[in-house]
């Protein structure tokens, strides 16, 4: 792993723990990230998790800049020994493919697109492979996925396939950010998928849209009531795909706070994983769907 | 007592210096883009300088005050009125119960910011009143102010004698032509050599989409990038990287066209590769500028990052003491 360190301006150190996604580039962040959480160096003021990256925000009146990055190079030395197993939970996320919300936006901004002919869609199945939309969308949702960052806007999943490389989707970002994206789109940038919590900006791929609140600052969602953020690194997650009336219907559950996620506790562990992954996904999915 | 909103303006926003802690859940610290302005403006009017302010674009609202108060307007140059007579900007003066607050048009700059002695007094959310208004945080609703609003607002223990104001030469808004200082990194080195030095060469123009987020910029010739086979993860196109981090200031050139410079309300990450960031001791001037207003990147060192976070701290000494 070639981990590089780098000045953000002066308030900021960028630590890229991998230029490629891994789960071990992943786990190393969050090892490194705890690491300098338990710390407690003076002058901190934010530490945050990337997908094979971390980054740290600090008062240079408190702490000189060099004196913060030999800090976190020497707590480095320590993730060599981190375990890379967590204890999590796998939820259901259901998803709408090819809604028309999402396609709607996504004719709007064509000209920031790759391919202005076709769909998101259309483009990704093509560039990677995929005979057919279908089948593209089957790939999408038939393996789990893993949350190996929380951001870009509020409360914002980053989603990273459970699957062997070889299996790997990927597509670029946008052209040029789109300035619109509609609340609660399942996009796809690089390897990762995602899930807007809020409308906004964006720069992925459109491929369909979730009934399922992940951000609520009131928080009155029912499963929202102890924190805004639904969302958090380590948690895997199982698209269902569902139709127009599944939708509707999850959203009338949704706006009388009837609605609650098919969630259920389970263990990750990276190297049982990475020993036979199709194996390994079908416990999880037992653990979510059996009894 | 309150103070009515009778016209919000453009877009008028609660802020104070903002919310930290949660950049990790991408909750951004938001706050005052021109926080040297909204210190000023709460210490003209005898507030601490953390009190919530009222940040407007380009024009100003339009206020009718239920109790008397002492205001100041700093920042962009958006000359008030009380009932239609003008008042000075960088200096304190006196609102009465039932008279109205309202604006002329900008002078120059971008943002204004109103202090009130006492403070805004909206709820806190997550230790903060600043409004974030993509994650519907803060503020009023966690929105812009609309008409009809009311804004609480406390009576300042002990106002300050009107026409008290901050000398000019302690005053700043940028002119026609800004220079923004920059640190080159993070992923620096995916750019051409050329490409280095052309970013830091060219004449740059701020776009139309420039708002609390981030402010885009263009004019400049287009910026080529260093070979490469594409890391697994991060998308085909060489502008792209594997999703991470993005730091307050930082410089992201999707497709190497349009630099964008991240604000107060900054995504917390993505995937555009970053050339470097912005210096925290010029952070304050792009929240002054103007669509089209035309600004050139000069590239620094850390320790000159340092220095002018220092001379900016010297800066911010002398307000502090004019207005003791």
């Amino acid at each position: 792993m070639n981990t590089r360190y780098t000045f953000g301006g002066d308030e900021h150190i960028f630590v890229e723990m991998d230029d490629e996604m891994s789960l071990d580039a992943f786990f190393k962040g969050l090892s490194l990230t705890n690491l300098i959480r338990e710390a407690e160096i003076e002058g901190v003021t934010e530490i945050c998790p990337a997908n094979a990256s971390m980054q740290v925000r600090f008062d240079p009146d408190v702490i000189h800049p060099e004196e913060m990055l030999a800090r976190m190079k020497s707590l480095e030395a320590q993730t060599e020994s981190a375990e890379k197993r967590l204890r999590t939970r796998i939820i259901e996320m259901p998803v709408y493919y090819q809604d028309p919300w999402t396609h709607e936006t996504l004719m709007r901004f064509r000209e920031r697109h790759q391919d202005p002919e076709g769909t998101d869609l259309e483009y990704a199945a093509r560039i990677n492979g995929f005979g057919s939309v279908e089948a593209f969308i089957e790939a999408h949702h038939s393996a789990p996925w893993f949350v190996s960052m929380v951001g870009f806007v509020s409360g914002l999943p980053f989603k990273y396939q459970l699957v062997e490389r070889s299996r790997q989707l990927q597509v670029p970002k946008y052209l040029r950010p789109r300035t619109d994206t509609p609340k609660l789109t399942v996009g796809y940038g690089g390897c990762f998928s995602c899930t807007y919590s809020v409308r906004g900006a964006g720069g992925y791929q459109m491929f369909g849209i979730t009934p399922m609140p992940i951000y609520d600052p009131l928080e009155e969602v029912s499963y929202l009531r102890d924190f805004m953020v639904f969302f958090k690194p380590g948690d895997i997650v199982k698209y269902r795909p569902i139709d127009r009336a599944e939708y509707d219907a999850t959203r009338a559950l949704v706006e009388k706070n009837e609605f609650e996620p098919r969630i259920r506790e389970v263990g990750f562990d990276l190297e049982a994983f990475k020993a036979g992954p199709d194996a390994y996904n079908a416990q999880l999915l037992e653990a979510l769907y059996g009894n | 007592m309150g103070i009515k909103v009778n016209h919000p303006g453009l877009l008028t926003t609660i802020q104070d210096l903002g919310r930290p802690g949660y950049f990790h859940l991408g909750i951004p610290i938001s706050g005052a883009m021109d926080r040297m302005a909204a210190r000023a403006a709460n210490l003209l009017v005898g507030n601490e300088e953390s009190e919530a302010v009222l940040e407007s674009v380009f024009l100003g609202p339009q206020l009718e005050f239920e109790a008397d108060a002492t205001v100041a307007v700093t920042g962009a140059t958006l000359p008030p009125r009380v009932d239609g007579e003008e008042r000075e900007c960088w200096t304190a003066f006196r609102v009465k119960a039932g008279q109205t607050l309202s604006f002329g048009y900008l002078q120059e700059g971008a943002r204004a910011y109103l202090a009130v002695s006492g403070g805004i007094r909206t709820p806190q959310y997550l230790g903060s009143r600043s409004t974030y208004v993509i994650g519907a945080q803060g503020g009023i609703e966690g929105r812009p102010l609309a008409a009809g609003d009311m804004l609480p607002a406390a009576s300042g223990a002990n106002p300050p004698a009107e026409g008290r104001h901050l000398p000019e030469e302690l005053r700043r808004v940028p002119g026609t032509h800004t220079e923004l200082r920059v640190l080159p990194g993070l992923y620096w080195r995916l750019l051409t050599e050329g490409a280095g030095r052309s970013f830091f060469e060219d004449t740059w123009k701020v776009a139309p989409e420039a708002d609390r987020m981030g402010y885009r910029f263009r004019g400049g010739r287009p910026l080529a990038f260093e070979p490469r086979e594409q890391p697994f993860g991060a998308g085909s196109d060489p502008s792209n990287i594997v999703d991470g981090c993005y730091p307050y200031g930082s410089i992201q050139v999707p497709g190497g066209t349009e630099p964008i410079v991240l604000h107060r309300d900054a995504v917390s990450g993505g995937g555009y590769f970053t050339l470097g960031a912005v210096i925290s001791a010029d952070m304050d001037l792009i929240g002054q500028l103007q669509p089209n207003a035309e600004v050139r990147f000069v590239s620094v060192t850390m320790e000159e990052a340092l220095a002018a976070r220092k001379e900016r701290r010297a800066q911010l000494a002398r307000i502090r003491e004019s207005l003791a």
